[in-house]
């Protein structure tokens, strides 16, 4: 299931830990980043290589609102709804997205390259309102900035 | 946004930043270290170990993470003697609405935080410290990664340090998306590979921490002020700001203001003055009608409770609320504090781990009967409802989250309750308010 630059890595990141069940983050990490998910077969195989049990790696998994079990679309916009963003007009972005995607929170349009999310407080409330994509973040939104994210990230 | 002070200074307290100077390019090694940076690791080394930490606890240091806890005090509370292995955890899981300060640091001081993170490593006889780092700041990891990248390159970290006895691990741990995780137990938890738990305490981390082992956890904007102590000294740190809470402190401004913004001053400035001179005023010049100090769990003031309350911890407690993250949340007089207060619901409930059933059913009822007032539906009894709620939830749960989750409504109700009237008396005249949030 890792690649060999992801297993060379594990086999480093396993010095920084006294427990392989420490491992189990930064190795979901590694699979999702690698997969676009974390499936079944995936955490069975977490499991077996970090000798913990598939049902810890299942807990993990549906703890955490990064590790996600089902793909996604090609792009996962999440937007910031919390207190800071939604003063400075988050509503508006949201319904620019929904009105644009075709699809509100949770959805993924039919063809596979967006899934909208609502985001807890992603720490940019002073350049609110915001969105992520993947690891970046677009700040200090307008619907027409919006578009232009839209219009680059379009296949 | 702006991570220097203002240009306009008139009224305004001069102040030069100590955690983010102006210094361009201070993110990288060479830089930082042309403008004294290491030194104060230097320093450090050529004291004896408990005499680093002295000079924290007499500096007065408080965490800035949200409970204000002596530094020092907290250090000191570390077995000296001890057969088992020592770690220090540094908290950058920041995911208090509200709050982007350490995410300052990461992008402009990140030696800052190393440097700290060693000297308190060499305080307290600990070889490993992890930096905890929620998971949405992937690119702020990787700049972090980046410089302690570069701090190994330059021999400051590592093994036999600068030709010491000393030797000292730091690696960065990548959170996952938990607002619990940066409650101390629950991010020990999340770094031994589990659910992010808080734990019963006591036993607290210093005896039985990671791996059960002697642990201290704290905030990255704590740790990056040690070296400006060590550097200075504790006398000069501690004339700083407020005398009992004294040093720089970094001020995220979010919410109605024309200068939204992490703004570094000495603590002790007054809640207007930052509103209106540093974060440049209410947009329309309104009128202020509630703000949220530090972080989405500390209690809302009033508009007209503002006068003479300060950024620090006595000045905000006597006023009824606390510094917290010194996340301040400014909301204009035509703010919708319902919709404000049923999103913060909403978050405590998406946010509490599940395990104490006062936080896990009691966020979830609290946001039920929020969304009743959201929706003009609400019954008059519905007020003390939540209020029996949130008073059920707090002191009843293992860890703070609950009180987070309860504090935040008892506020509003206790200083804003005609806004909960308002919405019975139009429920039950079928016309809703129009407002604007």
């Amino acid at each position: 299931m890792l690649n060999e630059s992801n297993k060379q890595k594990l086999e480093e990141l396993r010095k920084r830990y006294p427990t392989s069940q420490a491992l189990v983050l930064p190795v979901l990490w590694m699979v999702q980043e690698q997969e676009g998910y974390i499936s079944e077969d995936a955490m069975k195989y977490v499991a077996a290589i970090l000798n913990v049990s598939y049902g810890h790696i299942l807990g993990v998994v549906t703890f955490y609102t990064m590790f996600h079990s089902k793909p996604l679309g090609s792009h996962h916009i999440e937007v910031c709804t919390n207190v800071s963003c939604m003063l400075r007009g988050c509503d508006k972005i949201v319904e620019h997205l929904e009105n644009k995607l075709g699809i509100t929170f949770g959805e993924t349009s039919k063809d596979k390259k967006w899934t909208l999310s609502e985001a807890e407080c992603l720490g940019s409330c002073g350049t609110a309102p915001m969105l992520a994509i993947a690891d970046e973040y677009y700040e200090s939104l307008t619907p027409q900035k919006v578009d232009e994210i839209l219009e680059r990230l379009r296949p | 946004m702006t991570s220097q002070n203002p240009t306009e200074t008139s009224g305004k307290t001069q102040w030069d930043n100590l955690i983010l100077p102006s210094t361009p390019n201070l993110h990288k090694v060479e830089t930082y270290i042309s403008h004294g940076g290491y030194e104060a690791f230097k320093k450090a080394l050529e004291m004896k170990p408990e005499e680093v930490t002295d000079e924290v606890k007499k500096s007065n240091l408080r965490g800035r993470g949200g409970a204000c806890f002596p530094t020092g005090l907290k250090w000191t509370f570390m077995p000296k003697q001890t057969t088992k292995a020592k770690y220090l955890c540094v908290n950058g899981d920041e995911s208090e609405p509200g709050t982007f300060k350490d995410r300052q640091i990461f992008e402009f001081n990140p030696h800052l935080l190393i440097e700290g993170t060693l000297i308190a490593c060499y305080a307290m006889g600990i070889p490993t410290a992890y930096i905890y780092i929620r998971g949405e700041y992937a690119k702020w990891i990787k700049m972090m990664e980046l410089a302690l990248a570069d701090a190994y390159g330059k021999g400051f970290v590592g093994e036999k340090i600068l030709g010491k006895e000393f030797s000292c691990n730091i690696y960065i741990h990548k959170g996952a998306g938990a607002y619990i995780c940066g409650e101390e137990s629950a991010l020990m938890n999340s770094i031994e590979g589990e659910r992010g738990y808080p734990r019963v305490k006591p036993p607290f981390p210093a005896q039985y921490g990671l791996w059960g082992c002697p642990t201290t956890i704290n905030n990255v904007e704590t740790i990056s002020n040690v070296p400006i102590i060590i550097k200075n000294g504790w006398e000069w740190y501690s004339k700083i700001g407020a005398p009992k809470h004294p040093g720089p402190i970094l001020v995220g401004v979010s919410g109605h203001v024309n200068k939204p913004g992490v703004y570094e001053m000495p603590t002790g400035i007054p809640i207007l003055e930052i509103i209106h001179r540093w974060a440049g005023g209410v947009p329309g010049d309104k009128g202020i009608k509630a703000v949220i100090p530090g972080g989405s769990s500390t209690m809302v003031l009033r508009g007209d409770q503002l006068e003479g309350v300060k950024m620090d911890a006595d000045s905000m407690k006597a006023a009824g609320s606390a510094v917290g993250t010194a996340g301040l949340i400014v909301m204009d007089e035509d703010t919708d504090l319902i919709k404000v207060l049923t999103r913060l619901a909403k978050f405590y409930y998406h946010e509490s781990c599940g395990q104490c059933t006062p936080c896990r059913e009691g966020t979830g009822w609290l946001w039920k009967v929020l969304k009743r007032f959201e929706k003009h539906e609400a019954r008059m009894q519905d007020i003390d409802l939540l209020m029996d709620i949130a008073n059920n939830i707090e002191g009843n749960t293992i860890c703070a989250l609950g009180d987070a989750a309860a504090w935040p409504i008892q506020a509003m109700i206790r200083r804003f309750r005609d806004e909960f009237e308002k919405r019975v008396v139009h429920a039950q005249a079928g016309t809703p308010e129009s407002v604007a949030v």
